[in-house]
């Protein structure tokens, strides 16, 4: 069989990335242009900043991936790019920028669905890992519980009802003033933290076993803090950080383990830029391992944005004769699972 | 030597293929559909009909700005992807330049000015010497009715071009004390054949850039970065 050379193009939020992969499994090239440091002064993401710092990026982020992949765009099969879920000044740029390549060369063009991505991270770094599994993504935007039936073909089981699990950390990092991006920084000083401090809720929702709410939890923090503060007591950074992580992923282990022992699928993954919290990849790990589970995750760089994984969904959907015409225009909330 | 130009930095969305002579084909849609929709398919429709292959494209021209931040971006980021694949290199021109540039050869003063919000535009003032356009104030944002006043002071005969005619109509109309005129509808708004006609001059100049150089001029800053700059100024 000929080996398909995908060249794909990621911009839905804060990274602008291209990558180069064959058959959806094998990266030759994975270029991460961040714009971190920009979007830290401002606490958090800034759209139209996100959009401009794109468009700058771009056509050296598609160069370097080439490079770096000893190739050129006349050995390039297919383009994949993100166009949604995201936010839709960013996700245009990817967008116009991929059909243009396309259109210029003849070569055809695939939409990949971002949180398809995060899914098909895992299948780069697990070369045995094939359909059909459970898969919880967890990342700033998202929170899905999700059965992925095969190649492409997904059920949700469940959702976040409020706050993503990695805004919640956003949130929760800035008011204990470890600031933006909450997420690796929660991680790293709740190592020197007790979880038990705090008890802090785990919330239920009544009609769904499987979908997930953080607000009440983020709030419930934000209480303890500023009890705190009133009483004139310095608040423990560590503790209450690491008490927060803790309820976070029994949230996630509790609706995930429930599912897999519902359903009786044997094998599990991870993804999503959450899925690279030491806590989180350590236990569920553990939880699955003690249930004879196979636990797949994708390497920390494949957690975050990136456009490996849109290369490699983008393969899949290829394989399936899936192609996008020039009408294709960015979709914000694009849900997964529609075209 | 062949031109493909575009411009989708308002709501128009238009795109020429031209060379030196003549304009070989022109597409331009004033609607509310969006570019992102729009664009890529009237390029392809372009080049199917006029039966150009691609091959012949030497350079793409471009709106740079200023426009609206999103029109702008599909506009470049189109231009940059055809320019990296095809190795072609860029032209970039300040889109109030092109539209003046489409009343080529009007008396007095020409003055191309899109809707900014909050009573003020983007504008550019120009006039035609010895078959040439010189820019008598470059482009920039600017209240209406500062630019009016000083169109007032200059006395002379104004064509007003662009989509900012249509909103500020009523305050033209009131304020202008010299003799002046809308620009007819076929060049009342940006048109990619004007773009690749003002490209050619660009292009015997060498002034072009390459694809991975192009970001668009948006005459402003964003608004966080607006408030930001505002907080530190107030701190300091």
């Amino acid at each position: 069989m000929q080996d398909i050379k995908i060249l794909a193009i990621e911009s839905s939020c804060d990274e602008t990335a291209a990558a180069v992969v064959v058959n959806g499994r094998d990266v030759l090239s994975n270029v991460i242009s961040s714009q971190i440091d920009i979007h830290t002064l401002y606490g958090g993401v800034v759209p139209e900043i996100a959009s401009r710092k794109h468009i700058e990026n771009i056509n050296p982020v598609i160069e370097k991936a080439l490079s770096d992949a000893k190739m050129t765009l006349d050995d390039i099969d297919a383009i994949g790019v993100t166009y949604g879920p995201g936010l839709v000044g960013a996700l245009l740029v990817g967008v116009a920028e991929a059909k243009a390549i396309s259109f210029a060369k003849d070569i055809p063009l695939i939409g990949v669905h971002h949180i398809e991505g995060h899914i098909c991270a895992n299948y780069i770094d697990n070369k045995e890992l094939e359909p059909p599994f459970i898969c919880l993504v967890v990342s700033g935007g998202h929170t899905h519980l999700v059965v992925v039936k095969d190649y492409g073909e997904y059920e949700i089981l469940g959702k976040t009802r409020d706050d993503a699990a990695g805004e919640a950390f956003d949130k929760v990092a800035r008011a204990i003033g470890l600031g933006y991006p909450g997420g690796p920084k929660i991680d790293k000083v709740s190592v020197d933290g007790n979880p038990e401090a705090f008890v802090f809720p785990r919330a239920k929702i009544t009609d769904s076993v499987y979908d997930f709410s953080f607000s009440g939890l983020k709030s419930a923090v934000l209480n303890q803090i500023n009890a705190a503060g009133m009483k004139g007591e310095e608040i423990n950074v560590p503790d209450i950080a690491a008490s927060f992580q803790k309820a976070v992923v029994d949230s996630l282990v509790t609706r995930a383990m429930t599912a897999l022992e519902e359903t009786g699928f044997k094998k599990f993954a991870i993804a999503g830029g959450v899925a690279s919290n030491t806590a989180v990849r350590s236990e569920f790990e553990k939880e699955c391992k003690k249930r004879g589970i196979s636990f797949y995750c994708p390497s920390k760089i494949l957690c975050t944005d990136n456009a490996a994984m849109i290369g490699s969904a983008a393969y899949f959907e290829y394989k399936k004769g899936v192609r996008s015409d020039y009408h294709l225009n960015a979709i914000p909330n694009l849900k997964l699972g529609e075209r | 030597m062949k031109i493909l130009a575009i411009d989708s930095s308002s709501m128009v969305a238009s795109v020429a293929i031209a060379d030196e002579k003549i304009t070989i084909a022109e597409y331009t849609i004033n609607s509310k559909k969006t570019h992102s929709q729009t664009l890529l398919p009237m390029i392809e429709d372009m080049f199917e009909k006029s039966e150009i292959p691609k091959s012949e494209i030497d350079y793409i021209a471009v709106a740079g700005g200023p426009g609206s931040f999103t029109g702008l971006r599909i506009g470049c980021a189109t231009a940059k992807g055809l320019g990296l694949a095809w190795d072609k290199p860029l032209v970039k021109i300040p889109t109030m330049d092109a539209i003046a540039y489409g009343v080529f050869g009007v008396e007095g003063v020409v003055c191309s000015m899109m809707d900014a919000r909050r009573e003020q535009v983007y504008a550019g003032l120009y006039r035609f010497v010895d078959n040439e356009m010189q820019t008598i104030m470059e482009q920039k944002p600017v209240e209406v009715r500062e630019l009016i006043e000083q169109l007032n002071a200059m006395g002379e005969k104004v064509t007003f071009a662009g989509d900012g005619i249509e909103v500020y109509e009523s305050i033209i109309k009131e304020a202008v004390t010299t003799d002046y005129v809308f620009a007819p509808t076929h060049t009342n708004r940006n048109r990619a054949a004007a773009l690749a006609a003002l490209a050619v001059k660009y292009i015997e100049k060498n002034k072009v850039i390459s694809a991975a150089e192009l970001v668009p001029d948006y005459l402003r800053v964003s608004q966080a970065e607006r408030e930001r700059n505002e907080k530190i100024k107030s701190q300091a």
